[in-house]
């Protein structure tokens, strides 16, 4: 074939209409349409969290029936998970990954298109199970047996079909994004010379490929002791229902970690760019990505402790999970040095770092309080593990992905947005967050259980607050997605210069704001 | 320069014909099985289930065909090729991983569950559930006869076992040897160990299924059976899922070869198959020791 073909090949704009988005090949349409996925999603499992804080405004049945409100909390986490935040953080390792090493685009385009278009389709089906007979599952995320298998409305088949179809999407595009980190980077570009954000995602990428197979297994246990008579989880037939929770566990852990690897190399871009110094340690910070993946295949019990474990059981799982700390430990006190002494300006991404920093690390603290064993005891099930996980997943993870929005926001579209809007947006969901995830804290440690819509009076206080926080919170996103529309479709904003930001390190940097179709087709050079 | 740049196509439908029929084929796998137990499967999800499979088809052949097309007319650089092989080695690795959850339950049921239902240990709660019943592997007898109620016996690993291993550990050496005589470029050589490969590999398949047959009709060994029935089944069920899907993607390979599509030196696909029937070979060994002998 001529080079003149392969040139028509390469130098095409995009498609007109719809079909460029049905057809595209793009790593940056592929983004921009996880990214939409994702934010649609965070809208939907933010009504569900509505709903939930309605009905605990204050004590007493009020709004939904008992089984509606376990529906809304099942719902809510898995849209949350599997459809706000790591379709989020996979499209913005498709923006960003090429970009950031020099690559045409990602190893397998097509694959690439096929991976989100069966998202639409998972989530869809997984939506539907709220109109179903019976309705949609109401067993919590976790989904443990036998609530899940032996106790499940029959929608449970679709929501684990659900699951196998975002499985697959999650495998290829994880097999997309290794395959193009390894074998894509531009000449010159060494492992120990990828941007952090490349080298978390690697590690995401990995995680993601060991895992979610066996989540895939889980789900078919499942689904043939629902209707095939197996004895997996019942032990009338010599299984277990524990089982599900390891099978499901030795998946769940490291997904935490896939939830917020990412967001470690986000932020070490971020506070670098914004206290103008090179990230302080970023030896260390990769090796401390790469324990954190590899300690998060041995602490899954943790989630367990309470079920009936050997006492050996109980004290591994205890002292490998703060292990975990110490990596961790590394990272933070990486980021606070690299503010040290720096010349530091508080721009809305710099704003949505800081907080990460600091709100997640409370989330790790609160974690390190769960993993000891015999405390866990008292704070296993209540609101004090719900503060936990979100003080880790919305501080943390999804600060750290509209702390990215903000940053590259400008290379993408090729205008700034609203720097007010940005503060206004940043400190109504700073106060709101707090105001929302703090107090669980106290109320878990007073021993108010999660999933349950009514509660004791002597929680009323504290649940009004955090309703009204989630409130404020909730609907402060619109200001997000208000600035995000007028600086994309809407064309208002300065014009963004190549650099964007002062002096940011980074190959996306070097090349136009915003980024043509088609970037880096003669890979750069690296030294 | 010779070496063509990185193919990156312009647009391409295959992958949301592709999502769409992934889509169909589960969604009508859903509402067959959802129908199935509670009565009849509706003409609508037959009807489904036959645009789905028609829809995979046409994708299949489509989405494949064009990118066999592809590499014939040269668009694949040499870096692209290693992107197809690292892919196709994670893949396995995803692969691997969804079996070691199933050897995990396992062993998890035989090293923990069970004895602990039959009072070992600490934990000797369980054993109160179902007073009398007493630990054994394979699991025969089960703590609730009535709901599960187990097998007679297990299968004779020293028997049809040993012969499928013998049939599977052999068809790797022959697809090896059929490897071989592709990077000599003698074709009628590659097509004959080839077809032995897939001789052996149907076999194997058809032992299978026999085996099956005596398990469920003589033994008393279902799905139903108990713990060791569901993994025993689960798991040399999907591992012939993949014997099957590996000796489809040989069969495709034996007509490639037949029509020349393979070089010394670039013949991924060809690879690609092979590394995956060899990958099955492994999962059967460890079958193999884990579930039939020991």
């Amino acid at each position: 074939m001529s080079e003149a073909t392969l040139h028509a090949e390469h130098h095409h704009g995009p498609d007109k209409g719809i079909l460029r988005w049905l057809y595209t090949t793009n790593h940056k349409d592929i983004g921009t349409m996880y990214l939409i996925l994702a934010l649609s999603s965070l809208l939907i499992g933010g009504i569900m969290a509505f709903v939930i804080r309605a009905e605990l405004f204050e004590p007493g049945l009020q709004l939904v029936d008992p089984n509606f409100f376990n529906q809304m909390t099942t719902m809510h986490g898995l849209i949350m998970v599997f459809g706000a935040i790591m379709p989020a953080f996979v499209g913005l390792a498709n923006w960003l990954v090429p970009m950031m090493i020099g690559a045409p685009d990602m190893a397998l385009p097509r694959i690439n298109n096929w991976s989100f278009w069966l998202l639409p389709f998972a989530f869809g089906m997984l939506l539907s199970t709220l109109f179903m007979e019976g309705g949609a599952p109401n067993f919590g995320w976790t989904f443990y047996a036998p609530l899940s298998t032996t106790y499940a409305p029959p929608s449970v088949t679709f929501f684990i079909f659900s699951v196998h179809i975002m499985g697959i999407s999650s495998i290829m595009g994880a097999v997309n994004v290794i395959v193009t980190i390894f074998n894509m980077r531009a000449p010159g570009m060494t492992f120990m010379k990828m941007p952090l954000f490349v080298w978390t995602w690697l590690i995401t990428a990995f995680l993601l490929i060991a895992v979610m197979p066996v989540l895939a297994g889980a789900v078919t246990m499942m689904l043939m002791d629902i209707h095939f008579g197996t004895s997996f989880f019942d032990a009338g037939g010599g299984g277990d229902p524990v089982l599900f929770q390891h099978v499901f566990w030795f998946f769940g852990h490291p997904e935490v970690y896939i939830m917020i690897l990412p967001a470690f190399g986000i932020v070490s871009h971020i506070i670098a760019t914004f206290s103008r110094k090179p990230l302080f340690g970023y030896t260390s910070m990769v090796l401390a990505t790469a324990s954190i993946a590899f300690l998060s295949f041995i602490v899954w019990v943790h989630h367990m402790f309470t079920v009936g474990l050997p006492l050996a059981a109980e004290l591994f799982f205890m002292y490998s999970t703060m292990l975990i700390a110490v990596p961790t430990g590394v990272k933070v006190f990486n980021w606070v040095t690299t503010m040290f002494k720096g010349s530091l300006t508080f721009e809305t991404p710099m704003l949505f770092s800081i907080a990460f920093v600091v709100l997640f690390t409370i989330g790790g603290l609160s974690g390190l309080m769960l993993a000891i064993a015999p405390v866990d005891f008292q704070y296993h099930d209540t609101y004090f593990v719900v503060a936990h996980f979100h003080y880790v997943l919305v501080p943390g993870a999804l600060f750290s992905i509209l702390a990215a929005v903000y940053y590259w926001l400008p290379k993408w579209c090729g205008r700034m947005y609203s720097e007010t809007l940005g503060k206004w947006h940043f400190w109504l969901s700073f106060i709101g967050v707090n105001l929302t995830f703090f107090p669980m804290h106290f109320i878990g440690l007073a021993g108010m259980p999660r999933r349950i819509p009514d509660y004791a009076l002597q929680f009323a206080d504290f649940n009004a607050i955090v309703s009204v926080g989630a409130f404020i919170f909730g609907t402060s996103q619109l200001i997000f997605i208000y600035n995000v529309w007028r600086t994309t479709l809407g064309g208002v904003g300065e014009k963004a210069t190549p650099e964007v930001w002062d002096n940011p390190t980074g190959l996306e940097w070097t090349i136009p704001s915003p980024a043509p179709y088609h970037t880096f087709q003669e890979p750069p050079k690296v030294d | 320069m010779n070496t063509p740049r990185y193919y990156v196509p312009a647009r391409s439908h295959w992958p949301i014909i592709g999502a769409g029929a992934v889509f169909l084929t589960i969604l009508s796998l859903a509402r067959s099985i959802q129908e199935s137990s509670s009565g009849e499967v509706s003409g609508l999800t037959l009807a489904l289930t036959v645009v789905a499979g028609c829809a995979m088809l046409f994708m299949l052949f489509g989405w494949f065909g064009e990118v066999i097309k592809e590499g014939l007319q040269g668009y694949n650089s040499d870096q692209l090729k290693k992107s197809f092989r690292f892919s196709m080695g994670w893949f396995i690795f995803s692969e691997v991983m969804f079996f070691a959850g199933f050897f995990g339950a396992l062993f998890y049921a035989r090293m923990f569950a069970v004895p602990w239902l039959g009072g070992e240990g600490d934990k000797g709660v369980s054993n109160m559930l179902w007073e009398g019943f007493s630990a054994q592997w394979p699991l025969l007898t089960t703590p609730d006869m009535e709901k599960f109620p187990g097998a007679t016996s297990v299968i004779n690993a020293w028997k049809l076992p040993l012969i499928n291993t013998a049939l599977l550990v052999t068809s790797s050496f022959t697809l090896t040897f059929s490897h071989h005589a592709l990077r000599a470029k003698d074709k009628q050589k590659t097509l004959l160990w080839l077809g032995l490969t897939l001789l052996l590999g149907f076999t194997f398949l058809v032992i299978q299924v026999y085996e099956y047959g005596h398990a469920m009709n003589d033994l008393g060994l279902t799905l139903n059976a108990g713990i060791y029935g569901s993994t025993f089944f689960m798991l040399t069920g999907f591992h012939g899922a993949h014997v099957t899907l590996g000796a489809i993607m040989l069969t495709v390979m034996f007509f490639r070869v037949k029509k020349d599509h393979f070089k010394p030196d670039d013949h991924f696909g060809f690879e690609a198959s092979a590394w995956y029937w060899h990958f099955v070979d492994v999962v059967w060994l460890m079958l193999f020791v884990f579930v039939y002998v020991i």
